[in-house]
Order: structure tokens, then sequence, then C-alpha cells
């Protein structure tokens, strides 16, 4: 197909020579990296989280002495892309990153994927060789709109100097509004350099092209209230669409159930938006989710699933997967609405609109009398799923982890603060150990589960909130992926503080392996590990070891008392596994708790599962 | 190990996009990478500042996965809407081929006089040889190149089909 040779009619050109009006004149003398820099100014963007190369010299050039933008030098492109997410997370705002063509653009390949997983508005700026090389093999080409095409929400090849201010207005107007997610812009060299004499703006009203819907139909809401009012055994499962919608949908969602009373769970992603110290709440549901958020979805009779997705990792076995409920899913993005799990009522909004449209539908109806049904629940929280063995049984005497994590939660929950993880146990742990009373507080990787995400990530949610208190909970494998960003704490003197669960293993691999086959440890062993205490000494940091427990609160505390960034290696039972677990392709009724035997091996159809 | 099969319905879909490089790849990517089916796609601009291509693709599957067909590509940013023309009421679908037939003798006479009940027309011919213009339903167009199979047909070449609801309304 061909590029329009004319811009589409919701475009307006100026011809700015024609004109010469006194703000046009200056814009007429911009090159393409000079109206890139301008745009993002004008957008608003604090941080450009980057790293130069050949192909995007002019605007390292432009960039040079512009007190305007900030720089973060990362020392991998993955954290770049990385850090951009934690910041965006952190504040709700965009991440912006900078990379060179070719292996700048590859390497942040993964942080691209991350965020169109967990949907993060991000706009990825990349060099590209001049549009006279495009398609040669050129030195330093890489196909990134090709390669991007199905990690982002859009991207583009940017050929004419005239299009890129519209370009960029559109990139950033489709990153943050709808369902969010990264756009990549693809910038060739010579588009770089050019000065354009004529200058297309879009407008920012909204285009034909796109326009997502915020607000649902009355007469949906009116039975999605009815079928709530009715219910009498209702939950409400929240996802990250509705920290995704902004802080305003969490009160509401404080407010709806308030009012509604219905219990409370969340996906991985949800963490934050529904207070972990409510009576309501049932703690995070899924595969490493609680006893009593699993059953209480297998057993309600109405399910309000609000900005979540219904992943594999939440649904369990589909086909027994909340059998006898009537089903309302609230989503930005229609595509979600009905893709695995088929829904009564399926309502395309805005998590925030929807639900400020619902409170007001629901107008002065009583709920049910949930008495019965918070009795069963208050039965299922009896068993308390999440009391782990007190002590090892290969090595009695080693730290928990499960302990570490309601350590650190209870020595620092006062302040609030801004955890990130990588992937693994030590995860699933911070998801089930560490309370949330408030969004953006917790960042992590959950569609792409990424290892090496949680360090530039707190770096990114560090420069967006530098008050906060930011620890990323690592495992001692993830850790190595970006340990590189190291020095991009150093150099920025960003306070971050590093948690490692060190349990010598891959921990999560090693469980699967114990589940699946029989105990075959195949490569799962971090052998040669960094000592990773004097390694944060190199970078400048301050590293601090914890091996018995009894050292574990002051190590914490002498870690909360460092000003600068602190590496913590948390020596902890290398034997520990995550429950209760649902075995992928199980129901929620099949959990696996502690003290239940897991060991051994499973047919052919569990093991293909993921 | 068993890998599920589902019922599959055939459906056709227009698609009316922005004409912007790498929309094709754009959406014959997601039907690979999300499993989907693709049995044609036609596509051609269709407004006069060339800015708007119109695409028609049929594909099969079962309801659900035809509905997320639809939910996802109206995902996409240059993709302005998407009509189930085979839910949203009658159509016609028609399709191009061009039939290249070689013989001589009474082979010859029987693929004309075949083409002329058909109502192909002749395009192109040689002593020995006629290329044969045929417009229709898709079936039509299979039915006539079998009979060709048997008339020295040598080469088929098929736009893939275009379809559009009947009545007064635009979709
Ligand atoms: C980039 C990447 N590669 C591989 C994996 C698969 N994986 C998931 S968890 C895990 C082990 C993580 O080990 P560690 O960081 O020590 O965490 P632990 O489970 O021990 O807490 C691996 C290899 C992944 N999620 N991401
Ligand atoms: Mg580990």
């Amino acid at each position: 197909m061909q590029t329009a040779p004319e811009p589409s009619k919701t475009e307006k050109e100026e011809h700015v020579s024609d004109h010469p009006h006194p703000d046009n004149l200056k814009a007429d003398q911009q090159s393409g990296a000079a109206i890139l820099t301008q745009c993002l100014v004008d957008q608003g963007v604090e941080f450009v989280f980057g790293y130069p190369g050949g192909a995007v010299l002019p605007i390292y050039d432009e960039l040079f002495g512009d007190e305007r933008l900030r720089h973060i030098l990362v020392r991998h492109e993955a954290g770049a892309a990385h850090a951009a997410e934690g910041y965006a997370r952190a504040t709700g705002k965009p991440g912006v990153v900078l990379v060179t063509s070719g292996p700048g653009a590859t390497n942040a390949v993964t942080g691209i994927a991350d965020a169109y997983m967990d949907s993060i508005p991000m706009v990825v700026i990349t060099g590209q060789v001049p549009t006279g090389l495009i398609g040669t093999d050129a030195f330093q080409e890489a196909d990134t709109v090709g390669i991007t095409r199905h990690c982002t929400k859009h991207n583009y090849l940017v050929k004419d100097p005239a299009e890129l201010q519209s370009v960029l207005e559109e990139a950033f107007r489709i990153a943050t509004t709808g369902r969010p997610g990264p756009v990549v812009v693809d910038i060739p060299k010579d588009v770089q350099i050019a000065v354009p004499s004529r200058r297309i703006t879009a407008k920012l009203t909204a285009s034909h092209r796109y326009t997502p819907q915020m607000a649902a139909p009355a007469e949906q809401l009116i039975e999605a209230v009815e079928m709530i009012a009715a219910a009498e055994r209702p939950i409400f499962y929240t996802g990250g669409g509705v920290i995704n919608s902004g802080p305003e949908a969490t009160r509401l969602l404080r407010q709806l159930q308030d009012i509604t009373g219905a219990p409370v769970t969340s996906t991985l992603m949800g963490l934050g938006a529904f207070p972990s110290e409510h009576p309501d709440w049932l703690g995070m549901l899924g595969m490493h989710g609680t006893y009593e958020a699993n059953l209480a979805m297998n057993k309600a009779d109405v399910m309000v699933c609000i900005g979540a997705r219904f992943d594999d990792r939440v649904t369990g076995k589909l086909d027994a997967f909340s059998p006898d409920s009537k089903k309302i899913h609230i989503d930005i993005d229609r595509s979600s609405i009905n893709k695995t799990v088929p829904v009564e009522l399926g309502i395309v909004g805005d998590c925030s609109t929807v639900l400020g449209q619902m409170i007001e539908s629901w107008g002065a109806r009583k709920p049910q009398d949930l008495g019965e049904w918070k009795a069963r629940i208050a039965g299922w929280r009896a068993r308390e799923c999440l009391a782990y063995p007190e002590k090892s049984a290969k090595d009695p005497s080693a730290i928990m982890p499960q302990r570490a994590v309601e350590r650190l939660h209870a020595l620092t929950h006062k302040r609030e603060p801004i955890i990130t993880t990588e992937v693994g146990q030590h995860q699933m742990w911070a998801a089930q150990y560490f309370g949330f009373e408030q969004p953006n507080k917790w960042l992590t990787s959950g569609g792409l589960g990424t290892m090496g995400y949680g360090m530039p990530a707190a770096i990114g949610a560090q420069l967006g909130c530098p008050d906060a208190l930011v620890i990323d909970i690592a495992g001692e494998a993830s850790i190595q992926m970006n340990i590189q960003e190291l020095g991009t704490a150093s150099q920025y003197r960003l306070p971050v503080k590093i948690f490692i669960l060190n349990n010598e293993y891959m921990g999560m691999v090693r469980q699967w392996q114990e589940l699946t086959y029989e105990s075959r440890y195949s490569n799962s062993y971090s052998d040669s590990l960094p000592d990773f205490v004097k390694l944060a000494e190199a970078y400048g940091w301050t590293g601090i070891r914890i091996t018995e427990e009894s050292e574990l609160d002051a190590g914490i505390e002498a870690m909360l008392a460092t000003d600068g960034p602190v590496i913590v290696d948390c020596m902890v039972a290398k034997d520990a596994n995550c429950l209760p677990m649902i075995p992928s392709g199980a129901a929620h009724t099949e959990m696996l708790l502690y003290g239940d035997a897991h060991e051994g091996t499973m047919d052919d159809e569990a093991k293909a599962l993921v | 190990m068993k890998i599920a099969h589902d019922n599959a319905e055939r459906h056709v879909l227009t698609v009316t996009v922005d004409n912007e490089p790498g929309i094709l790849a754009k959406i014959t990517g997601l039907f690979t990478a999300r499993g989907y089916n693709i049995d044609s796609l036609t596509v051609a601009d269709i407004s006069d500042d060339h800015a708007i291509s119109r695409i028609t693709i049929v594909t099969n599957g079962p309801p659900q996965v035809i509905d997320q067909i639809e939910a996802q590509l109206e995902r996409l940013v240059p993709v302005h809407g998407v009509v189930d023309l085979t839910t949203a009421g009658s159509h016609v679908e028609r399709e191009l081929a061009l039939i290249k037939v070689t013989g001589t003798g009474e082979a010859r006479v029987e693929a004309l006089r075949v083409a002329d009940i058909f109502r192909a027309s002749v395009v192109d011919t040689t002593t020995e040889s006629f290329v044969f213009e045929l417009t229709g339903a898709p079936d039509k167009i299979d039915s006539f190149i079998a009979l060709m199979r048997e008339l020295g047909l040598v080469e088929v070449g098929r736009s893939g089909i275009v379809g559009m609801l009947r009545g007064a309304e635009g979709s």
C-alpha cells in the first residue's frame, strides 16, 4: 500500500512561510530534532530515559543544554524502557524513551512488550537510518516498525519532517487515552536534521480515527446495579484498569463497595486500588491468590469484573471458573470482553466514568443481606492460607522469605513505600504479604513477567516521586538481568533500595520442577552469584547482608536509615515454596495449600500449560 | 496430548482503514499472531484522495472467535470500522477470475460454449488459447474452473472476494 500523498482531512496544514505569524517564525526554522524536543516540552514531559547512538545524535545535540527536559542516561536500553514504565505507573504520566536505531531499538523491545501487556502509557522515540538507506541493510538498520508492530498500541515511521509534530501529538494521545499502551515513533536521521517548510498539526480534539468510548449507555448501568442489588453472593474482581484510570477510579471503587457491601478481590496488577486493611478485602486471586478470594470467586452468584481481563493466571481451568455467577465486565477495551470468559453484561467504558455512573444509578437501592455470604467467607478466611511454615524443613535456622516480606512491610508501611518487584517467588510473596492501601504504589511486571523489571522501574518511580521510599523486592537471579542500572541510580543520586530475597535458586522454576518434574532441578540453581554487598560498594551503593532472623529488623532499619541507594542481600530459606497455588489448568477449588504434599509429576496435558 | 479444534463458520468482513504504510502487515499479522484464519483478502483504496482503503476479509471460526476478530480489528488505530456482512444482513459477494485455457478443435469450441453459458468474456485470444474473464459468486467461479480443467486449463488468477450489503443503506 502507498502512503497517502495528501494529509487526511482532520489535519490542519499550516504553510508557515506563507503566513509569517510571529509565533510561527521560529517554528519555521526548527529542524526535526528541535520540533521533537519542543513537542516533548509541550506534552509536559519531565524526563527522557535514553541512550545515545549514531541515528539519534541530532536529537541528543538538541537535548544538550536544554534545561526543559531531563535526560536520564541508563546503562542498557532495556533499563530505559522499564524505567519509563516505572515512572508512568508511579505518576500516571506517560514515560518517554529515546534510543538509537538497530540494537538500541531491539534492546528496548522487551520493555515495550511489557508495557503493552500491562497497558502502560509510553512513547518510545527510536532513531532510524536516513530515509535513503532504509531497506538496504544499512549499518545499525533494523525494521523497528515491523519488529514492534505487534507489541505496540500503534507505531509510526516518520518520513516527512512536516508530519513530525502531528505524529507526536497523536502518539501521546494514543499512548495515554483509552486503554493506555506504548507507541513507537521511528525517526530517520535525515528527518531529524531537515527543516520542514510546512508544518502539519493534528487537532488535539478526538479525530475520527481514535475515539475511545468513556461512558456507558444508561440502560446497561441500570441492568448492572439491578444485578448487583439482587445478588446474594456478589464479588468485585478488579484489575490494573482501575489503577490506569486514575485515582478517581480508586475512590469510586471504594465508594461503590461501601454502598453495595460486596467483598473485593484483585489481580496482581490491581493491588492498591482497594485497601488491604479493609474487612471486605479478600486478597489477590488466581494462581497464587488466597483461599478465600478463589473460593469466593468460585461460589459467587454475581461477579463484577472492573478493569481486569480474565487472564489464565486468574481463571485457572476455564470451564470451572466461577461457574454459577452472572458476570458483568467493565473494560475500556471492547476486545477484552468475551475474549476468554463469556459474560452476561459487557460494559465498554473507562473505569472511573463507569463507576461514577454506576454509583449514580444505584441511587437509594439497598443490597441484599450479605450476612450469610460474609460468614462463609469468614469460614474460608479461617483456613489462614497464608500461614506459612515457621521453619524451613531443610534448614531450620534460615529466614523464611515470607517472614522477611512481612517484616519489611511492618517496618515501612507507615511511609507508604512504592514497591517494585522482579519476577518469581519473591514477586508473589510481595503481592501476598505486603499490604497496599493506595494505588500507584505497586509496580510489577504482570502480563509479560519480565525478570529485570524491578530495578529500572524503581529508578523511574524514584525520579517521578523524589520523596517516596522506593524498594525493589528482588530475587537473586532476576536482579542480575538489569544489574547494570546500579550505575544509573548512582549517577542521579537516587536513593532506591533493593531488597533481595536470596534463595540461591530461580525459586519459581525450582518450585515448578518439584511439582511437575519430580524435582529434577535442571539449570535452576543460581550458581556463581556475585557478592552483592561488594557489588553494591563497587557502584557506590551501600551493601547490607542479612543471614540470621535475629538481624532481620536491624538490617531493614539500617537500610531505611541510609540516605543513598542500598542493596540488602537477605539470605532466605532455599527450599521455601510459594503457596497457595492452583496448578495451571486446575480449578479454583483445587488449590494446593501449605501442608499439602505437592511433589511429583503431571500428565502431558498439565505439563503443556504454562 | 490432543490439540483442540472448534466448529468454524464462514464470515465475510469489510474493514475500512487509513491507507497508511504497514496497515496490511498490521492486519494480516494480527490474524497470524492470534491464530485466526484468512480464506481470502482483497484491498484497494476507495476515496478520491487515496486516503481510505477498504479490505474484504473472508475468515472462518466459531462465533466467539469471529466476534474477537472484529473487536481486535476495531482496536487498531488506523481502522475506522468493521462490518460483518454475514451477520449484518443480506449481501452480495463477487469475485473476478482470469482463466487461461489452451486447446484446438472440439475442446476449444467446447470451452467457448461453456464460457458463453457462464457469461465469461474473452479478453485475450490466440489460435490455440483463450483468456476468459469471469465475475461472480465464488462457487460459480469454482464450477467454471472445474469444467475448464477438462478443456485445457493452464492458469487461474482470482481476485478474492469483494462484498457489500444489499439495499439502500451504506454500511
Ligand atoms: C526474562 C525472563 N526470563 C525467564 C523467565 C522465567 N522465570 C520466571 S521466574 C524465574 C526465576 C526467578 O528467579 P529469582 O529472581 O531468583 O526469583 P525467585 O523465584 O527465586 O524468588 C524465571 C527464570 C522470566 N520470567 N523472565
Ligand atoms: Mg531466587
